[in-house]
């Protein structure tokens, strides 16, 4: 199938009442009530502001672990881990293809005692951490599980939220490891483990924020992602749960991107067509099994590397939409990130914007302040429908996997990010400081950099980890999670077993891929 | 006898463990449509599989794209083992996150050049032109 031609929805000079057919009731509902258009809890913010959670990790746990008490010093109210390339991938620092990856894109954690190292000194009771790793998630969501009880924590007070879609990873961020069957029953068993034992942990955050960056429009971003989320719900299903059981710990997570409107619309409709998709089609009677929950974080692929101050102004812009767009809790951007990771300093300002628009801006004062507009409730009806266009059509190829199979889901974002090139190269598109409005030289940034050393401590804490533990106990907790893993038990507890062994992430993902293989993209 | 040139033949890989290919598509599609002949490498291939693809391919230049902040390594391995195979002829260009600060130490190395976020790509496909001859290499010489 030829991927079709990315659309931008065009709009009128001006909207009129009867440009937005609503229904009061059944379209937008009173906030906190069904379908959840205008927000998902009755106070919104003006009870609590939403999350402060700045995605934050580099070099070693130890160096991550100060980010993280400058941060909550800072007045951040939320952690968020960035993990490294090879422990995306399920590496280990010591693997000859992580050579000169270790510690680069996020911190490096190779066991158990990594794990450690990033909480140190951090009371896991008194804050949320979202995890954002996917491949290896149920991995590192079973060391945050021994991190806790190690410091008394029961399962039942872990908050926090696990990436773990491996979908959007086929779609557009591209770090798998196994093929999609196998790395959907590790899903649907971090989904059941964590409804048994876990209440207050989000098993899974469906994240339109990768597709988004990889060029996707708006609508796409919006309607894979919900997509994803119904064949997760389906697996689930598939599994025996209930669908009550597992649903309101599901949550979703998307980008803030430029267009002001557009995107405060897409956040509306994705609550009103996740509710209307938990209801009508999974027939599901907890309202919390309605809501869609969700993190944002603004736009990455629209930061400049030209003129970096203006970042701050997109940023702030996108971060106001998402807000208005009622957001649970979001990450801002800094001003250097087209160019290397935040520095302190950079990361620091990023978070002030959020506290600007918290405390200063007034927007907390009223839920859902931009409900009624005529143009924003005209576009919101305009996203969902073009939205529910899509997922008719990846209904009918027999659902996501499928869909991914066929390269479609891939072939349309890399037609949309193929045209806005396009667009800004031929000036249809303005990015100030970029193709208008340029300047001859831009000032060298101070940038943060991460040094071989982190990478030579890894490996050589991976040598002691290995001379000191006890290798016979290791390979035969490694040898019942390959056996489990060929049966249809639920992995975690093997995965909790083999953590509490000190086997490393390499070595427990090596053993699943003996079992499960690894994926090979198609090629389109 | 008219010799009709040879068109510029290019790799675009993508080395390291990232898996952001927006740019390098978006690159590989723009320099197809300028006539060139590309071959994508598909992700995470070694600096090993890249020089042996570009030798096999009998490419005319490299582009490769990182995000990761592996550039230093990856590069310079990647130029070691084309000095090794005797292959140098071969022009190396790069992009991705790459600061200002790492490009002179690239350049130094024998990276041709570096195209940072917000490039056009016909600055891209006027850099081939400008710096590749396409050399034919049964015969040995330049075509025309």
């Amino acid at each position: 199938m030829n991927p079709s031609k990315p659309a931008k929805l065009p709009s009128h000079q001006a909207y009129l009442p009867e440009d937005i057919a609503l229904d009061y009731q059944s379209d937008l509902g009173e906030p906190g009530e069904f379908p959840y258009t205008r927000g998902v809890y009755p106070t919104m913010y003006r009870g609590r502001p939403w999350t402060m959670r700045q995605f934050a990790g580099h070099g070693t746990a130890e160096e991550t672990n100060r980010r993280f008490r400058f941060l909550l010093d800072q007045g951040q109210t939320g952690l968020s881990v960035a993990f490294d390339l090879p422990t995306l991938m399920g590496l280990d620092s010591d693997n000859p293809l992580s050579v000169g990856e270790v510690g680069k894109c996020g911190v490096a954690i190779d066991s158990l005692h990594d794990m450690e190292a990033l909480f140190q000194g951090i009371d896991l009771a008194r804050v949320s951490t979202s995890m954002t790793i996917n491949a290896p998630a149920a991995v590192l969501l079973a060391m945050y599980v021994v991190v806790a009880e190690k410091q008394g924590l029961a399962l039942d007070r872990i908050r926090g939220t696990l990436q773990n879609d491996i979908l959007k990873e086929y779609i557009a961020q591209k770090e798998w490891i196994y093929p999609p069957e196998p790395s959907m029953r590790l899903i649907v068993d971090t989904i059941e483990f964590c409804s048994r034992h876990l209440p207050q942990y989000n098993s899974i955050s469906i994240s339109g924020y990768h597709i988004r960056e990889a060029g996707s429009t708006a609508v796409q971003e919006l309607a894979f992602t919900l997509r994803d989320g119904i064949e997760y719900v389906e697996a689930c299903l598939l599994r025996g749960m209930s669908v009550d059981d597992f649903a309101p710990r599901l949550s979703f997570f998307f980008n803030s991107h430029n267009n002001f409107f557009e995107e405060i619309a897409k956040f509306r409709s994705a609550r009103r067509l996740w509710a209307r998709v938990m209801k009508d089609r999974f027939c599901a009677k907890d309202e919390r099994s309605w809501m869609c929950r969700f993190h944002t974080q603004t736009a990455g692929c629209s930061l400049t590397m030209q003129q970096p101050e203006n970042n701050i102004v997109r940023t702030a812009l996108q971060a106001l939409a998402a807000v208005i767009g009622g957001t649970n809790s979001l990450h801002t951007n800094a001003l250097d990130e087209a160019w290397a990771l935040p520095t302190e300093s950079s990361a620091a300002l990023a978070l002030r914007t959020q506290q600007i628009l918290a405390h200063e801006s007034g927007i907390t004062e009223t839920v859902d302040p931009i409900g009624g507009s005529y143009y924003v409730e005209a576009l919101t009806n305009r996203v969902e429908v073009a939205s529910c266009d899509y997922i008719d059509r990846i209904d009918a190829m027999g659902g996501m996997v499928a869909a991914i199979e066929r390269g479609y889901p891939q072939r349309e974002v890399q037609e949309a990010s193929f045209q806005q090139q396009r667009q800004v190269e031929k000036q249809e598109s303005i990015i100030v400081g970029v193709n208008q409005f340029t300047e001859e030289s831009d000032v060298p940034m101070e940038t943060l950099q991460i040094g071989r050393e982190v990478e030579e401590g890894q490996i050589k804490a991976l040598a002691r980890l290995k001379s000191k533990r006890s290798t016979s106990h290791v390979r035969s907790v490694l040898s019942n999670l390959k056996r489990d893993a060929s049966s249809n038990q639920n992995l975690m507890p093997p995965l909790i077993e083999a953590v509490r062994s000190e086997a490393t992430v390499g070595e427990i993902s090596e053993a699943l891929k003996d079992v499960f293989g690894i994926y090979q993209e198609p090629l389109s | 006898m008219t010799m009709k040139g040879r068109r510029i033949r290019v790799l675009i890989a993508k080395p390291g463990l990232d898996g952001h290919d927006r740019g390098a598509k978006i690159v590989a599609r723009s320099l197809r449509d300028a006539g060139m002949e590309v071959i994508y490498s598909g992700l995470r291939q070694t600096p090993e599989q890249i020089v042996k693809a570009s030798i096999q391919e009998d490419v005319d230049a490299i582009g490769i794209s990182l995000l990761s902040g592996a550039h230093m390594h990856l590069f310079s391995r990647i130029l070691e083992l084309l000095a090794d195979e005797g292959a140098e002829d071969i022009l190396i260009f790069g992009g991705g996150i790459i600061p200002d600060q790492d490009i002179p130490q690239l350049k130094a190395a024998g990276v041709k050049e570096i195209f940072q976020p917000g490039t056009h790509t016909d600055d891209i496909v006027q850099f081939l032109r400008n710096h590749v001859t396409p050399i034919d290499s049964e015969k040995g010489e330049h075509s025309l």
